[in-house]
């Protein structure tokens, strides 16, 4: 079920947080809200740690990851790098990379399986990408834009992309990523999903802006309601692309 | 995949791009994206761009002149549902800068209803630069008011701020209707109130002091004049130290005419080189032209020179005499001036009235006259003339005893007699002066003055320049013909030179052409 909550007032969520599916990683802020608005959905399940990386608190644009892995970049401060090897689970491997692109979370799109990267990238950072992460890395431009993770939101289960993404482009991404793909918009149009939402498997967090239709997309998009009722899911389909390979 | 594949001009292959849809983020329906990936209803209930923008107004609108108001003096004329009622209900609109407008037209009310509706469609832009239409209808209350000029004609017809008293102390009109032409030509008193015709003048009045001085700058370009201004005081408002004036012009035009006879005063004769003494007038524009017979000289006197000396004609147009002509030896000079050719001969003429007695005098005429022409002239032998210095010369015995003036078309005319003129003429809307009984004006000898202005028009091609002649409707081309066909005719306007009346008809305009080329 997709949260609407809000850092400091801002809606762009995915700014100031990082979500996968063995770890969160959020900013820090003046108050605990935002915190606990992760916490209460993700407590027991997996640890969330408080950083900052390069003493910035727009972490969620900064580092790219999966359950795999995490990259950050060479601005990551030794005492913040030792901090998340301390916080996170042991399966997680943290590296950081020397690229002249250090924006990751902007430049990369990843989930556990597949990876979309910028097109500028190093040819050694993609290969460390695929190293660390356990990913197959296709570089990509999504609605021909080339931050690619700032553009879509990637889960095992389904993505959101650009609105202005044409219909061909959506059915290569979608054959690439082996995942359903949809576009759309969060945060009541703004077409930046990646920094507008945060998602992993079962759960979604979206800016308090975002409307009650786009919230619905999300979750039928990623799957985040178990037992959908067929009337939603028939409403939808002429706005969704399900193709499965 | 099936993208499917062009092949543009630079020989690269281009996928095909067809947009996709979105939800729109507010209603769910499905929409192509755009800027503000909302569908159209929903911005629009979002976003009003027609807020504070003015939806009702009152305009001021004179029932008599059929203008609008334009505060804060200006009337502004308009038709009902005009173009330029359009754009002056869109000027009348405040804040209207903040959007564009795109289209407006008029959406169609009852005349009676003293409302105006205009439905305006105007773009703004909304949010991320998505850019939102939105037409909305503008109602204008018109209210009645009579404008200032039609409220002051309303309480006094008459009134008027400046008058010109254009005079002429001579005893013909000519002048007049030569200068009436060139009135309707120029259209020169199109904006006076009222126009008054008195003896040996016309008054002209205007509802304004600049009319009446464009009007009395366009007479002294035309006619040599001598004015003077005057004022009287109507109304004084002592707090704001505002006076109302009634200004008058009082225009004296030259009393010299064409083809009179003048005898210069020696000072005048000896300051344009000796010429004369006696000259004939042969043009006056806004310059006199004095053309001495006997030497063919010429001499030209603008207004100020003319009113330092201020002669007067000896012999004028009424006194001319017919002359027949027996014989003109052929010319001993000839000398062109101001366009019109002049030959110096000596003729054999007598008087009509004295057969008996032949003369031979010089004349200018050289170039026109032939045996058994007829002419006429002045005589000046017989001649009673109340001029001190003509006496001196008579005295010294220095005078010619006729002067040839100019050929003389009578025995064509009676060929022509009761037949309509291939043209005519306009006149101006003027009243006559009824009030002064036995100094108003003869109606029976304003007609022949009249038929003789048209006669010298026929005559005289340079005098034709600068007015506008029309074709006579109830002229037929066959009269003409039929009498051209015997012999040399009388002068007559060639076609060419007329105009067509302008009939402005629902079907089209029916201008005629105009070549006026001498």
């Amino acid at each position: 079920m997709a949260t609407r909550l809000q850092f400091e007032n801002n809606c762009e969520v995915g700014v100031f947080s990082k979500l996968t599916n063995a770890y969160c990683l959020v900013a820090i802020g003046g108050s605990e809200n935002f915190y606990s608005a992760f916490e209460s959905e993700l407590a027991d399940v997996i640890p969330i740690v408080k950083t900052s990386l390069g003493g910035t608190r727009i972490i969620g644009r900064l580092c790219a990851g999966n359950k795999n892995g995490l990259l950050v970049p060479h601005t990551t401060t030794d005492q913040e790098l030792q901090h998340l090897r301390n916080s996170l689970p042991d399966s997680v491997v943290v590296q950081r990379i020397e690229e002249r692109l250090s924006a990751l979370g902007n430049c990369i799109a990843c989930n556990d399986h597949v990876a979309l990267a910028h097109t500028d990238l190093d040819k050694e950072t993609e290969e460390i990408i695929a190293d660390v992460l356990g990913v197959e890395v296709f570089r990509q431009t999504i609605a021909g834009n080339i931050l690619v993770g700032s553009n879509c939101a990637l889960s095992n289960r389904g993505g959101i992309v650009h609105p202005h993404t044409s219909v061909e482009d959506l059915d290569e991404l979608s054959t690439l990523l082996q995942v359903p793909l949809v576009a759309g918009t969060v945060n009541r149009g703004s077409e930046v999903i990646g920094a507008g939402m945060t998602v992993n498997d079962w759960t979604a967090f979206c800016g308090s802006d975002t409307t009650a239709t786009e919230l619905s997309v999300i979750d039928s998009i990623f799957k985040l309601r178990e037992a959908q009722p067929s009337s939603i899911v028939d409403e939808m389909r002429k706005s969704l692309i399900d193709t499965y390979v | 995949m099936s993208a499917l594949m062009d092949q543009d001009s630079s020989g690269m292959f281009k996928v095909q791009q067809t947009i996709g849809s979105v939800v729109c983020c507010k209603c769910g329906v499905p929409m192509p994206p755009n800027a503000a990936n909302m569908c159209v209803n929903c911005l629009r209930s979002e976003f009003d761009i027609t807020e504070g923008l003015q939806k009702s107004i009152q305009i001021f609108y004179c029932p008599e002149c059929g203008c609008y108001l334009q505060p804060p003096k200006t009337w502004i004329k308009a038709q009902w549902e005009s173009r330029d009622l359009l754009s002056f209900c869109i000027k009348r609109l405040k804040n209207l800068n903040k959007v564009r407008l795109k289209n407006a037209e008029f959406v169609w009310t009852e005349p009676h209803s003293k409302r105006i509706k205009v439905k305006l469609t105007v773009q703004a832009e909304v949010l991320n630069g998505a850019v939102l239409e939105q037409s909305y209808p503008v109602e204008y209350t018109v209210r009645d008011n009579l404008c200032e000029s039609c409220s002051r004609f309303q309480a006094n017809p008459d009134q008027w701020v400046a008058s010109v008293q254009l005079r002429q102390h001579v005893s013909h009109r000519r002048s007049f209707f030569y200068l009436e032409q060139l009135i309707l030509r120029h259209d020169a008193a199109s904006r006076a109130v009222r126009i008054k015709q008195v003896h040996q003048g016309i008054d002209f009045f205007f509802g304004n002091k600049s009319h009446a001085d464009s009007f009395v700058e366009f007479l002294s370009k035309v006619v040599p004049i001598e004015y003077r201004q005057d004022k009287q005081l109507v109304s004084h408002d002592v707090k704001s130290s505002l006076y109302n004036y009634k200004y008058t012009y009082s225009v004296k035009i030259c009393p010299i005419c064409r083809e009179d006879l003048i005898c210069l005063p020696s000072k005048v004769s000896s300051s344009l080189g000796n010429l004369g003494p006696l000259v004939v007038c042969t043009k006056v524009s806004d310059r006199i032209t004095l053309l001495d017979p006997r030497t063919l000289r010429c001499a030209f006197l603008d207004a100020s020179q003319y009113w330092r000396s201020g002669f007067r004609s000896a012999l004028t147009s009424r006194q001319l005499v017919k002359y027949s002509v027996f014989y003109v030896e052929p010319p001993v000079g000839e000398a062109t001036v101001g366009g019109q050719k002049y030959a110096l001969s000596y003729v054999l003429i007598a008087r009509e009235s004295d057969i008996g007695k032949m003369l031979t005098v010089q004349t200018h005429l050289g170039h026109i006259l032939k045996t058994g022409d007829q002419a006429l002239g002045y005589d000046i032998y017989g001649a009673n003339v109340n001029d001190d210095e003509m006496d001196e010369y008579r005295l010294h015995g220095r005078l010619p005893e006729a002067i040839l003036i100019k050929k003389c078309y009578d025995k064509e005319r009676e060929r022509k007699k009761g037949k309509p003129r291939a043209f005519t003429t306009k006149k101006l809307p003027m009243e006559m002066d009824e009030s002064r009984g036995g100094r108003g004006v003869d109606p029976g000898k304003m007609e022949n003055e009249y038929e003789e202005f048209l006669r010298d028009l026929e005559e005289n091609p340079e005098l034709r320049f600068n007015i506008s002649l029309y074709k006579n409707k109830n002229y037929q081309e066959s009269d003409e013909t039929a009498s051209m066909t015997d012999g040399e005719g009388a002068p007559t306007v060639p076609i060419e030179e007329l105009l067509a009346e302008l009939e402005l008809s629902e079907e089209g305009e029916g201008d005629g052409e105009d070549d006026m080329d001498e």
